[in-house]
């Protein structure tokens, strides 16, 4: 642990970037949980009166068509932004860590069966897939989260499954199994933890694209729907009004999005050069 | 007799995150015309580096701090890279070890000669690729009109050698320098490609620089021998006398510890100790020293090459 | 040469398979009443009846599948509810529109990437170097939607240089004569350069906002590449040898690096073929992308359905023709293999 954190401060030294992005990603997480409690505003008031205001004093970001404050619909957005890309990473990771290990580790019908799995999620257009199981399994947030972990399974699948592979017959797991362990306790005891930190860089690197997924997918109209607050619907509100010149209803909840998705990105490499600095680019 | 190659009071180092390396301190040495010099020495005593300051295609992280490389009576350290670039390959040729990896894996045996050969001899495409089948036949490779058009992947580690061979010696290079040209390849090989490049060495009468870690293999092919440690060079001599009568105490142990045929596991001796860490700032000026059984406080002194006799230069305050 | 090809698209047969499996599943076998998806929300409950047996959706599975597959083999991929047309016949119709601006929005990457991946590699630590290094990792944080955007506003709004994002051709013209349905090469055939101009002009923003895309990772790795190749070995037999600087760089350096940049462009497609929906929105681009679109608010489900499976298997072929082209490239893998 304490080797960790002291290559964790050799890289931040090195790459002070890093360094702010996990700042940024403090900070999001902050207003992700503690959303509503720091929004000025209610994000769902809508005020016809004031509808389509440019930012001031009163109203930081402006307010949308329906007069709502812009700030406040960010800031609330935050939790089900992140929320969506959490749960679908979270259930990325131990379905296709599952998977992978399974497949690398045992091999055989295992492996067959579930390279048959991901190489047909890959055989589409990730985004495509995405839509299609959306619309066959409903319009909904939940769904929204299933079919963003589905596209993203492959990803884990194939790296636990490369591991777990390389480590089959590692010394200690040939110990481990004269010493009379059983293979499932191998798999978990020994193989799991030591796959963790390479796993856990990939989560990270793959949040940014869960939630650009995700905006994607509540920009054509799928899963979220008004008045909810979420980052991908704002930008699709604010699509005619930035055309003819009313850029903050669409700017705004846009630069969110990239802020966000650039703040995992950094992070994920960061996390990357402290645990394998092999593969900086 | 006028050297052909003269390396003079030699200094490399390299930047590297964890300190400046200091790889190569003083070194000097000549190759003559015709001559066979072999460099010897344990991995990372610096045997390639220097040969790679010499064409100057050193990595971008190595700066040579001191020193002269005179190239039939030019500095090559103060010529433009335009004139060096003629240089290389037409006048100084350089082989390397695995030799497949050192060919471009998805271009034909044929090609990558001819590109030398238009690049150095002016040649037209057409007649480079003649050429280039040609040469594939004096470094006897079996039906070299097939082979030109054969991709590295498809080709043994002793043809790949081969080809490179014929790619350095094109366009009758002055000097070759081998680096390790047989680690790697199977004995009978070894013995073949060596057999190889000394009798083209013998009729184009080109001189080469060996770099080489095994003695053995030294003592049979070349002339004279320097032996490096750890960036010096610190014995240079004809092979018969370095052999039968070295007066570095490293060599001696280099000698003791290289199976001859007759020797058994149990007659080799460990040289002890290793090379000494050359990012540190406190290297003495003898940097065998502290493996070295005859070490005493006048060793700390400066220290630099003395002629002994004719042909024999040694680096050190006690010769054996 | 033809047992590599035949051996190749064999490879592909297992995809496709897949791909008709789980449209199969994802369209009929879900729980839910996929009659009602299909038969829309205004229908009765007497017409969702006569779709449900038109579809055979009272059958059994194993049955239900070989009533798809029949259909798809005849190229029936159903009817739209809202205009009534075979969803096939009207995909084909669109398809020309996303191609044009897909493969425009590609060449564009890599006429930049590629070069700017090459200069950074080949003069590391300059300001060449750092832009791509901030192209390779900003890139892919851009939301395309939002960048088209934002090119909107720009460049149309503020600056006034782009027309209205309406589509492919502004209403004053009309589309030139049909050979290929890609309006430039087909205004080009017809020698009427007004229409070009109008066409390109209508397609440069959307083709540029998808180009910004899939510019990330093909700078990235083209970098990456070209670095692995300057400092490999072959390369420093080359400088060894004396070869000129354009011959190590071009030739022997980049040859070999295009090798992974090749590899990569299967998952660019597969982020091309993605954003290429969300691009169709935000400029009003009558592709296919915008027709599912409009299906999936309409609730018309043959569209989306076919949609997918049509782009599903767009991508299969792509990626055949990826990996064909990486067996000419590279003599390792290829005819000789």
């Amino acid at each position: 642990m304490r080797e960790f954190f002291r290559q964790a401060r050799y890289v931040v030294a090195e790459n002070p970037v890093t360094g702010v992005a996990f700042a940024l990603f403090l900070v999001f997480v902050v207003v992700a949980l503690f959303g509503p409690a720091l929004a000025p505003h209610s994000p769902l008031a809508s005020n016809t009166a004031e509808a389509l205001h440019p930012p001031d004093a009163q109203h930081w970001f402006g307010t949308d068509q329906l007069g709502r404050d812009v700030f406040s619909r960010i800031v609330v957005a935050t939790r089900l932004d992140l929320g969506i890309a959490a749960g679908a990473v979270a259930l990325a990771f131990v379905f296709g860590t599952g998977m992978g290990l399974a497949a690398g580790f045992f091999g055989g019908w295992a492996d067959r069966i579930i390279g048959r799995l991901t190489d047909t999620i890959m055989a589409f257009p990730l985004f495509v897939l995405a839509m299609g199981i959306v619309a066959a399994m409903g319009n909904t947030v939940t769904n929204i989260i299933y079919a963003t972990a589905i596209i993203n399974l492959p990803l884990y699948a194939r790296l636990a499954r490369a591991e777990a592979n390389i480590r089959r017959d590692a010394g200690y797991v040939e110990a481990a199994r004269l010493a009379g362990n059983s293979e499932i306790r191998i798999v978990v005891a020994h193989i799991l933890p030591n796959i963790m930190p390479l796993m856990v860089v990939q989560a990270s690197l793959t949040l940014g694209y869960a939630i650009l997924n995700a905006a994607g997918l509540s920009f054509i109209g799928l899963g979220v729907r008004p008045p909810t607050a979420e980052w991908g619907i704002m930008v699709a509100e604010g699509a005619s009004s930035i055309v003819s010149g009313e850029w903050w209803e669409a700017l705004f909840p846009g630069l969110a999005l990239m802020l966000a998705v650039f703040c995992f990105n950094l992070l994920g490499d960061g996390l990357r050069d402290v645990i394998d600095p092999r593969n900086r680019t | 007799m006028t050297s052909l190659l003269t390396v003079e009071d030699l200094s490399i180092e390299f930047r590297t995150r964890s300190g400046t390396v200091r790889a190569i301190e003083h070194a000097g040495f000549q190759v003559h015309p015709g001559e066979t010099l072999a460099m010897v020495g344990e991995s990372g005593s610096g045997k390639s580096v220097t040969c790679l300051a010499i064409m100057g295609i050193l990595d971008a992280a190595g700066r040579v701090t001191s020193g002269r490389i005179a190239f039939r009576g030019r500095d090559l350290l103060h010529e433009r890279e335009a004139c060096l670039r003629e240089i290389r390959g037409r006048d100084i040729a350089m082989i390397f070890q695995n030799p497949r990896t050192a060919l471009n894996p998805i271009r034909t045996a044929g090609q990558q000669i001819a590109d030398v050969l238009i690049q150095h001899a002016g040649l037209t495409p057409g007649a480079a690729r003649q050429r280039a089948v040609e040469m594939l036949g004096q470094v006897r490779i079996p039906d070299p009109e097939r082979r030109a058009r054969a991709y590295p992947f498809e080709l043994s580690g002793g043809m790949c050698q081969r080809v490179m061979i014929a790619m350095a010696l094109s366009c009758q290079p002055a000097l070759l320098i081998a680096d390790e040209p047989t680690t790697g390849l199977d004995v009978t090989t070894q013995a073949v490609i060596m057999e190889l490049i000394d009798e083209i060495a013998r009729t184009e009468r080109t001189a080469t620089l060996l770099i080489t870690h095994d003695l053995a293999l030294a003592s049979e092919h070349a002339d004279r021998i320097a032996v490096m440690h750890a960036g010096h060079v610190v014995e240079t001599a004809p092979t018969q006398e370095l052999l039968v009568k070295p007066r570095h105490p490293y060599t001696q142990s280099l000698i003791a510890a290289t199976p001859g045929p007759a020797a058994a596991l149990a007659d080799l001796a460990a040289i002890p100790g290793s090379l000494p860490d050359l990012r540190r700032e406190d290297l003495p000026s003898c940097r065998y020293s502290e493996r070295c059984g005859r070490h005493d406080k006048a060793c700390d002194a400066p220290l630099s090459p003395r002629l002994l006799a004719d042909n024999h230069s040694v680096a050190c305050r006690h010769p054996l | 040469m033809w047992r590599v090809l035949i051996g190749r698209l064999s490879t592909a047969i297992p995809s496709i398979a897949g791909v008709i499996v789980v449209t199969f599943v994802l369209t009929r076998a879900l729980p839910g009443d996929p009659a009602v998806y299909f038969a829309g929300p205004t229908a009765t409950p007497q017409s969702v009846e006569e779709i449900r047996h038109q579809l055979g959706l009272d059958r059994r599975w194993p049955v239900q599948f070989a009533y798809y597959l029949d259909d798809l083999a005849h190229g029936d991929l159903g009817n739209s509810l809202s205009t009534g047309q075979p969803v096939l016949t009207e995909i084909l119709t669109r398809l020309p529109a996303s191609a044009e601006l897909t493969l425009a929005g590609l060449l564009i990457a890599v006429l930049i990437a590629v070069p700017l991946g090459v200069l950074a590699a080949v003069r590391p630590g300059s300001w060449i170097d750092h832009v791509c290094r901030v192209v390779s990792t900003a890139g892919v944080s851009l939301p395309t939607f939002f960048t088209g955007l934002l090119l909107v506003y720009v460049f149309y709004f503020l600056l006034g240089w782009s027309p209205a994002p309406l589509g492919r051709l502004d209403i004053f013209y009309s589309a030139p004569p049909m050979h290929t349905g890609f309006y430039l090469i087909d205004s080009l055939i017809a020698g009427d350069l007004e229409t070009f101009r109008a066409t390109l002009s209508q397609l440069i923003l959307p083709a540029f906002t998808l180009g910004i895309f899939a510019l990330a990772p093909l700078a990235r790795v083209t970098r990456a590449a070209m670095l692995a190749a300057l400092g490999s070995e072959f390369v420093r037999t080359a400088r060894a040898s004396g070869l000129s600087r354009w011959r190590i760089v071009a030739v022997y350096a980049f040859r070999n690096a295009i090798l992974p940049v090749v590899t990569t462009l299967g998952m660019v497609f597969s982020y091309l073929l993605g954003g290429n929906i969300l691009v169709e929105k935000v400029f009003a681009w009558p592709g296919i992308g915008s027709y599912a679109i409009d299906a999936l608010i309409a609730s018309d489900y043959a569209p989306v359905q076919g949609f997918v499976l049509a782009m599903a298997a767009l991508y299969v072929t792509l990626n055949l023709l990826i990996d064909m082209l990486y067996g000419v490239l590279d003599p390792r893998v290829g005819i000789s293999a």
